[in-house]
């Protein structure tokens, strides 16, 4: 199952403790582990569900494409990063 | 008397109170040190304490707390719809951008009538405003503002997005409030936001061609406020002038010959006389520092006709505070006034500004001041 790690600097927010998801694509995978932290979302998609303009997600050390509907595939074996991009401060 | 003041700024929220004992002002609390705090606002009808903050990454989050700041919790914070489906959205009008779909900024927060418990009012970039009904458990946009095809005419003044940061409700009619939008104007609605009307003129805008100078939904008013006593006299500081109007804030007259600046962004109006407000000046929009390095507070006590400078207290040399636009207060005796600086700068008169005394150099930028009972 793909793996799920989260930066440290949103755990003082929001614990965000690294797990196991399912999902085929970005959008599958976050919203496998958001339901089960729903409050997380709202730190990582804005309110039309894109990723925040100042975060990134890493699909195996490469960022993703699709940052709006959130569609590059996931693998089976994958690794996501959630971390958050300089350009936010 | 308001011996409490709720400060907010760019890395926590203060709290600032006059000791019993006649010694003074001092900090007496810090929140969210570290985070980015655009609005406080301690409920004059229950005493919860809301804070809004704006994560960089994380996006703006709202908390509450029901005992003063010892102890917050996270409470949903204002969220834009799903866009309609096929939806394209609109270009900004001058710079062909689309205008934004997803809430950017809490601006203003203000608290319902005295027969609304629970009722909030949240002014957004980028140019939503939202409401609750139960203490900011939830909230939900006003559409019928959102979807007026002149809102997406507005446009940025200071942000790149348009944004209402002031909501002023007339005092016996709670459902009547009038908004300050940068850049929109003021609009008006008297029936909790069913319907809304745009003031009708007399705001000027420089920054416009000179056919279009009177636009109403060109104008950028940095802030509205009302006198309390006095629900149909409001004040703007606008961003190439000092307006006010005698009609409720649909006509509104210029303040000539301002000295030493009619630029600025604060502005507080005395709650009881209508003739009575306060401002913090800087050179101009391309200049914004004191006029000759001189922190200067102006105060019209003839309803915008002349100003006084008032300096007692304030520093006369190599001075560069700029006031933003929630960053000025008056607390409901019309008495005691607060302002904060870009600087970190927190000054304080109990004399309407006669005399003023410098609490603190040394804080993050401040973003917003409010006494405590103020609304």
């Amino acid at each position: 199952m793909p793996r799920i790690r989260f930066t440290a600097n949103i755990q003082r927010h929001v614990p965000c403790p690294e797990r196991e998801v399912r999902g085929e694509t970005v959008r599958e995978v976050l919203e496998d582990y958001f339901s089960q932290n729903q409050r997380a979302r709202g730190y990582v998609l804005d309110d039309q569900g894109s990723l925040r303009t100042h975060m990134l997600i890493f699909l195996n050390g490469e960022t993703i494409r699709d940052r709006v509907r959130l569609s590059d595939a996931v693998q089976g074996d994958a690794t996501l990063d959630v971390m958050q991009a300089l350009s936010g401060g | 008397m308001g011996h409490l003041l709720h400060i907010a700024t760019r890395k926590g929220v203060f709290a600032v109170e006059r000791a019993a004992n006649g010694r003074g002002w001092s900090i007496t609390g810090a929140s969210f040190l570290g985070d980015n705090c655009s609005m406080v606002l301690r409920d004059p009808r229950d005493g919860v304490l809301y804070a809004a903050l704006g994560h960089g990454h994380f996006g703006v989050k709202l908390h509450r707390s029901r005992d003063g700041g010892s102890n917050w919790e996270e409470i949903t914070a204002p969220q834009y719809p799903p866009m309609p489906e096929g939806y394209e959205p609109k270009k900004h009008p001058f710079f062909g951008t689309p205008i934004a779909w997803k809430l950017e900024l809490i601006w203003c927060l203000e608290p319902g009538g005295a027969s609304q418990p629970g009722r909030l009012w949240c002014g957004t970039l980028p140019g939503g405003l939202f409401r609750s009904d139960d203490g900011g458990t939830t909230w939900e946009l006003n559409r019928v503002l959102w979807d007026d095809p002149r809102r997406e005419e507005w446009f940025g003044g200071g942000y790149p997005q348009p944004g209402i940061h002031s909501v002023c409700l007339h005092p016996k009619h709670p459902d009547h409030l009038s908004l300050g939008i940068s850049c929109g104007g003021v609009w008006h609605t008297t029936d909790a936001g069913k319907t809304w009307k745009q003031h009708e003129g007399g705001m000027r805008a420089e920054y416009m061609p000179p056919e279009q100078a009177f636009e109403p939904n060109s104008q950028d008013p940095h802030r509205l406020v009302r006198c309390a006593d006095h629900p149909e006299v409001m004040w703007v500081q606008h961003h190439n002038g000092i307006f006010r109007s005698t009609d409720g804030g649909m006509n509104w007259v210029e303040s000539l010959n301002v000295k030493p600046a009619n630029f600025g962004f604060a502005v507080a109006a005395h709650p009881h006389n209508p003739d009575v407000a306060w401002f913090v000046p800087g050179i101009k929009d391309e200049k914004r520092i004191p006029v000759d390095g001189k922190l200067v507070v102006t105060r019209t006590r003839d309803g915008g006709k002349t100003f006084d400078q008032l300096t007692n207290g304030l520093p006369q040399q190599h001075a560069y505070d700029l006031v933003f636009r929630h960053a000025l207060d008056v607390d409901e005796s019309g008495d005691i006034l607060a302002f904060g600086s870009t600087t970190g700068s927190l000054f304080i008169s109990e004399n309407g500004g006669e005399k003023w005394e410098c609490i603190s150099n040394y804080l993050p930028p401040i973003h917003a001041v409010r006494f405590a009972a103020s609304r």
